[in-house]
């Protein structure tokens, strides 16, 4: 894809985590979701978070997400830390760094493809006729070009969950963060969900992929193993034929 | 700023979709509102037209008036001090006069006798009770600012012999000569018969404060020969005496005060008072007695638009409950949008429009609503005062906005504050 993150070097580091933990107060009980979790993701890589659940993998993803702030440690997001910002700062992270893409799509159901890719850019401040023309433009770039001015429930799970992809991709983010994104889909519209994420990969976007499962995850290139919040395996990807490609 | 305006743009857009895709809802909650901006509105217009209605009463004793009575036009403590004083004799005009002539840069222009009982008044196989019979001079014309509709006042000459004319008002005329004019024909006062000359025309009537529709007059001498003997019915408790004064036009209503003096000073002379004593009769003008009915007028305006304006409560309880439902439903939208990059400030802002939206559409259907229903009333009842103007409308509109604001913040303040990893998670 086009745009400004193209110009940054390759493989610079796009975030980096040290020793981060999180704990949640439930009534008497303390939570350990994450006991101390080091993570670096550079750009263009192709990652993919697994665990079984209760292993911490939603809470990380909240964290890469930076839906939620770290109870301990140093997180940096493009050099910025993220830790201890606020709720606002957070939400202007998300809007133009994180492209999320959802299991259960999360479209707006009232308003049309165009309308829901626009959201991004409207929480960006850009003006309309911009708006219309990048969303336009992302939408027809995951295959949807024609079905612009449908609405959720005219769609099919496939195409609902490209519409959220194009979300995902209007405000060129540093990472698109895809949580599950064929777990309510079958499997042949799964392929092609995860057809297209490889397809934004091999075009210079950075993708988390979180996933609990195997098949979904070998298409990334570095799978992270999470177990009682901590980072168990971190391993090149389940493709031997690409591993040089994340080594570099 | 741009960004807020993107923002603004998309709430209301959200905010229309919203109420159509929810219409029954909409339209319920709605209702509420449009229920309460009918009751606050046509409060509005009733407190307006008792304004207009006191006016226009009051029009009838003239702003540039001073009149002269035993007793003031203000609730006294000690009426004991008041009833002893001496009558009001119809007499004093003429001194009055005399003396205001004999004055040069006088303030007043002229005074005038008057002389009132209630009296039946018959007309053929009609007849009218307890009509406040008025008996004065031609000058009352000066003082007075109402117009005939047909005829004439009496004339100098007419005052001067006590002709047996009589200028009867709009009700009385409607009563006694329901398919014929008045104008030339005898009715019969107290057994006695008097020419219609004249028909007032229409003042309308306000909670039966004085109007000149259900009065008649005839000339003080006719009225003092044929009347002024107390009959046994006007003495009985109940029944009416005959009451005088004199009122007085002034020349400068602007110098109403200094009037005021002289004619004080005027009536010591006449009632030939030392200087140590006090005045033993009141001057009045409209405006004590208006300064009297405002606290009246107001507490009738703040009570009704008090009790009107629970209803317009009880609608916008209405608007928070479903906004606090529609937050409570789109908890996960509201996530999304959070996860999108909406800021706290968005959200707020776009759950504030929501409300708003459905006040500012209650409130308008519920502002043509009224307008009809005013509309309606006026038409059926053409005396009950209601007065329906465009600052009423720019009021209920503010009023609408400020329920909607008022009423959806809570709601909105909590999907503000939601914390996006728990908004998502939310089925």
């Amino acid at each position: 894809m086009d745009g400004p993150q193209s110009l940054r070097p390759a493989g610079s580091i796009v975030i980096d985590i040290e020793n981060i933990t999180k704990n949640y107060v439930m009534g008497e009980e303390t939570v350990h979701a994450l006991r101390g979790v080091t993570l670096q993701i550079r750009r263009n890589e192709y990652l993919a978070v697994m665990g079984p659940s209760g292993s911490g993998k939603s809470t990380l993803m909240n964290m890469l997400g930076c839906l939620d702030t770290p109870t301990s440690g140093r997180y940096e997001f493009n050099g910025r830390s993220v830790a201890d910002m606020d709720d606002d700062e957070l939400a202007a992270i998300r809007n133009r760094e994180i492209g999320f893409v959802f299991q259960t799509f999360n479209l707006l159901p009232r308003a049309t493809s165009l309308r829901n890719v626009e959201l991004p850019l409207i929480y960006a401040g850009m003006d309309r006729e911009s708006r219309e023309e990048r969303a336009a433009q992302a939408l027809t770039d995951v295959g949807l070009g024609d079905r612009i001015q449908h609405k959720p429930n005219e769609l099919s799970g496939g195409q609902r969950q490209r519409v959220a992809i194009a979300r995902a991709l209007v405000n060129n983010p540093s990472i698109i963060l895809a949580d599950e994104p064929t777990g309510n889909l079958d499997s042949k519209t799964g392929e092609e969900i995860m057809a297209l994420l490889e397809d934004l990969y091999q075009r210079g976007n950075t993708i988390i992929l979180v996933t609990h499962e195997r098949d979904i995850a070998t298409h990334a290139r570095r799978t992270i193993h999470l177990r009682d919040g901590l980072i168990e395996m971190d391993q090149p990807g389940f493709v031997p034929q690409l591993d040089a490609v994340i080594a570099s | 700023m741009k960004r807020f305006v993107y923002e603004l743009e998309e709430s209301w857009r959200i905010a229309y979709a919203q109420m159509r895709s929810n219409m029954t809802r909409s339209t319920l909650t709605a209702l509420g509102v449009i229920i309460g901006i009918i009751a606050v509105t046509l409060m509005g217009t009733a407190v307006n037209g008792i304004g207009v209605g006191f006016d226009k009463s009051m029009s009838v004793l003239g702003d540039d008036v001073l009149y002269v009575t035993q007793w003031p036009w203000k609730p006294v403590d000690d009426w004991w001090n008041y009833r002893d004083r001496k009558r009001i004799q119809t007499e004093y005009a003429e001194t009055i006069n005399r003396l205001i002539t004999a004055a040069p840069n006088s303030n007043l222009v002229v005074a005038v006798p008057t002389s009132s009982l209630m009296r039946s008044i018959r007309y053929g196989g009609n007849a009218v009770d307890n009509v406040f019979t008025l008996g004065t001079t031609s000058d009352f014309t000066v003082t007075s600012t109402i117009e005939p509709k047909e005829g004439r006042f009496f004339n100098e000459i007419e005052s001067r012999e006590g002709a047996q004319v009589v200028i009867i008002g709009y009700d009385v005329a409607d009563a006694l000569f329901p398919s014929e004019s008045p104008i030339d024909k005898f009715v019969m006062i107290n057994g006695q018969l008097f020419k219609v000359i004249g028909v007032n025309s229409r003042q309308g009537t306000f909670l039966g404060l004085f109007s000149w529709d259900s009065m008649v007059a005839i000339p003080l001498i006719a009225f003092n020969k044929y009347f002024s003997s107390k009959s046994a019915s006007d003495l009985r408790p109940g029944g009416s005496n005959t009451e005088s004064d004199v009122r007085v036009k002034v020349k400068d209503k602007t110098k109403l005060l200094e009037a005021k003096d002289e004619l004080i000073g005027i009536m010591r002379r006449v009632r030939a008072l030392q200087p140590e004593q006090k005045d033993d009769f009141s001057i009045n003008e409209q405006q004590a007695f208006k300064s009297t009915l405002d606290p009246v007028k107001n507490t009738i305006a703040i009570a009704g638009l008090f009790i009107t304006g629970l209803s317009l409560f009880v609608g916008a309880i209405g608007i928070m409950n479903i906004t606090f439902v529609s937050v409570k439903e789109r908890t996960k939208e509201i996530g999304t949008r959070k996860a999108l990059g909406a800021r706290r400030r968005t959200i707020l802002l776009q759950f504030l429009i929501e409300s708003t939206a459905l006040c500012l559409l209650g409130g308008f259907i519920g502002l043509v609503l009224a307008y009809f229903l005013c509309f309606g009333i006026g038409k059926a009842f053409p005396s009950f005062p209601i007065q329906f103007s465009f600052g009423l409308v720019v009021a209920s509109m503010i009023v609408s906005v400020l329920t909607g604001l008022v009423s959806g913040f809570a709601p909105a303040w909590t999907a503000s504050r939601l914390d996006p990893v728990t908004a998502l998670r939310y089925e």
